[in-house]
């Protein structure tokens, strides 16, 4: 018995990454799923991938920043499978990265049409399904840099942090109609987005994004994935509005004091043990 | 084929509430379960519940405030089942209530005692065990109170604040162990920590919980013991420090215009211009 069994979803950005870490989950538990992406190939990939699992999948190449084709992603999975009750809006880029000074605003509009108005298309045009099916789950990707700042990574941070708040106010409008939206919030995940098609990338990264955090490996695609089904499944009815951090502990905090417990970091020369009393005493 | 298979739990507070769903559900997905209480009938109710469930499950009599109570807690996994790999500090009340003049010093106290030391005491001890394992999952239930002001006494509300915070330097310094911090921030729950205290009960628990946030219902047990099951499964394994609302969208935000609420101003569908413009 599958979490997502005779559930119907979307997955934006699915031909790689964390989408398609996701897609295969939801296929393995059950849920019949549309593939969308502009990447054909691995579009068909990952529907392949699903199969495999034993889910039910289709390819519908779609570019999120145009709401025709939103629609007709929205449509297509009516069509093959009758109801929606998920949409995991999830495709993303980079975007305009580097000094803010020299960000083209063309740049800037392409960062934000993919990455936020994307989201925006996603939820709108869901919601009608999702009423009819008499409730549903919206999941976006937001990110870290979505509730932090990150130098050298404007237009992504605005569009994230866009995405989180986007999260809280469609909660409320939706939850009338038990629709929940929630977001993730992933810290550093070992993906395409991170190689650009570099040989060797991956296996440095790897080691490299080890020492990232407090939990010390590289995050991966099905971190992700299984908080995706979390939020996919009934078991998060009543979670709504909420940015869900999965960033090995990243956006914690800092380590300020050296514990003896602290490891490898660089010591600070702080090395309380015991009890601090007042400062006046020795 | 559970996802817990093979792992030992500790639940706080399970004779009632939410550590009791959480208890059921732990062991319908494979854990072996200590039931811990103060309350002796509820806790071995709770355990003849877990069986049914198919989990194995033991009842530990402890009051979370006290620290050899707490080891002899961790210790009784480790004899019963032979390691330990979750323990969801869960126990709690509502602790002093009033005035902040009104609250006595030793109420403070009990409070903070129950609240807030129950659950260093319970990493503190749980820590080692897990450790030996390579990994673990120390879950705890914080509160919205913990998150904003006005959502609870003013002892409960510092008490859950601690807890969200002493969640995150705990992760901090465990995790290079795999161990995993989290917590769990609930809004109204429908339990005997709420009906009990309410003229009419359990029913008029649900009808009046289901007004406080978005989503129309009031929360359950089971809500928040399907968030433990998450944090307390490998399906976590990368997520640590959090503070995990599960609060039908109490917490989400407010409504500044009544889109369908008739008592507040509502404002026409379309694009709000520049407020010189007339529209
Ligand atoms: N990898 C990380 O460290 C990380 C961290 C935080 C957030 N994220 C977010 O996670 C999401 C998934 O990224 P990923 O890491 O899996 O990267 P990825 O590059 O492996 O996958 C992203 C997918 O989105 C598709 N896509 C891009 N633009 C699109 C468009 N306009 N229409 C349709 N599809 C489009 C790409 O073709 C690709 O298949 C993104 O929203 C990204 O911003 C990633
Ligand atoms: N119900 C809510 O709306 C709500 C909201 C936010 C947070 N919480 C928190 O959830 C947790 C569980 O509460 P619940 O709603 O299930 O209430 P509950 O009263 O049903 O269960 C709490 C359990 O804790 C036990 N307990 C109390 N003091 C103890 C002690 N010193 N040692 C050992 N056990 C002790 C009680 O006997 C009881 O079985 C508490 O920490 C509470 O603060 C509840």
């Amino acid at each position: 018995m599958g979490r997502l069994d005779g559930k119907a979803a979307i997955i934006t950005g699915a031909a790689s990454g964390i989408g398609r870490a996701t897609a295969v989950r939801f296929a393995g538990e059950g849920a019949a799923i549309v593939i969308a992406d502009l990447n054909a190939e691995g579009g068909e990939a990952s529907v392949r991938d699903c199969k495999e699992n034993g889910g039910r999948a289709v390819f519908q190449k779609t570019n999120v920043a145009l709401e025709e084709e939103i629609k007709a992603m929205v449509a297509r999975a009516v069509k093959e499978f009758g109801r929606l009750d998920i949409i995991y809006n999830n495709a993303g880029i980079g975007g305009a990265v580097g000094p803010l000074e020299q960000i083209t605003v063309e740049d800037w509009d392409r960062s934000q049409a993919v990455l936020l108005r994307g989201v925006f298309l996603g939820i709108k045009h869901s919601v009608p399904e999702m009423r009819k099916a008499g409730g549903g789950s919206i999941i976006s990707t937001a990110s870290i840099a979505g509730i932090r700042g990150f130098n050298g990574l404007h237009a992504y941070c605005a569009a994230k942090a866009g995405v989180v708040n986007l999260t809280r106010s469609a909660s409320l409008e939706f939850a009338k109609d038990r629709i929940r939206v929630n977001c993730i919030c992933p810290g550093g995940i070992n993906t395409p987005i991170l190689h650009r098609n570099m040989p060797g990338v991956k296996e440095a990264m790897e080691q490299w994004m080890a020492h990232g955090q407090p939990i010390q490996r590289a995050g991966h695609p099905e971190d992700i994935a299984n908080m995706a089904l979390f939020l996919a499944s009934d078991d998060s009815e009543w979670v709504t509005g909420q940015a869900m951090v999965v960033d090995g502990g990243l956006t914690v905090g800092s380590q300020f004091l050296d514990q003896t417990a602290g490891g490898e970091r660089p010591q600070t020369g702080i090395v309380p043990q015991g009890f601090m009393g007042p400062s006046f005493e020795k | 084929m559970g996802k817990l298979d093979g792992k030992v739990a500790v639940i706080t507070g399970a004779a009632s509430g939410i550590g009791r769903a959480s208890a059921i559900r732990f062991a319908g997905e494979g854990a072996a379960v200590v039931i811990a209480d103060l309350n002796s009938e509820g806790g071995e109710a709770a355990v003849r519940d877990c069986k049914e469930h198919g989990g194995r499950a033991v009842f530990q009599k402890t009051d979370v405030a006290s620290e050899p109570e707490v080891k002899g807690l961790v210790d009784r996994a480790v004899k019963e089942f032979g390691r330990l790999d979750v323990i969801f500090n869960n126990a709690g009340l509502g602790g002093a209530v009033g005035t902040i003049e009104e609250i006595t010093g030793d109420n403070w106290d009990r409070t903070l005692a129950i609240l807030l030391k129950s659950v260093f005491l319970g990493m503190k001890y749980s820590v080692p065990e897990m450790r030996k394992l390579g990994g673990g999952s120390i879950i705890s239930t914080a509160s919205v109170a913990g998150l904003a002001g006005g959502r609870g006494p003013h002892a409960y509300s510092a008490a859950k604040a601690a807890v969200v915070n002493l969640t995150r330097s705990v992760a901090l310094e465990v995790g290079k162990d795999r161990i995993r911090v989290n917590c769990i921030c609930p809004g109204g729950i429908n339990t005997p920590l709420i009906y009990n205290r309410l003229p009419g009960g359990r029913q008029v628990g649900e009808q009046f919980l289901a007004q406080l946030q978005a989503i129309p219902r009031a929360g359950h047990a089971e809500d928040i013991a399907a968030m433990a099951l998450f944090l307390a499964s490998d399906d976590s394994e990368w997520v640590t420090g959090q503070a995990m609302v599960v609060d039908g969208g109490l917490t989400a935000g407010g409504r500044l215009f009544g889109q369908d609420q008739q008592q507040r101003p509502t404002i026409p569908g379309g694009f709000a211009g520049p407020s010189f413009e007339k529209n």
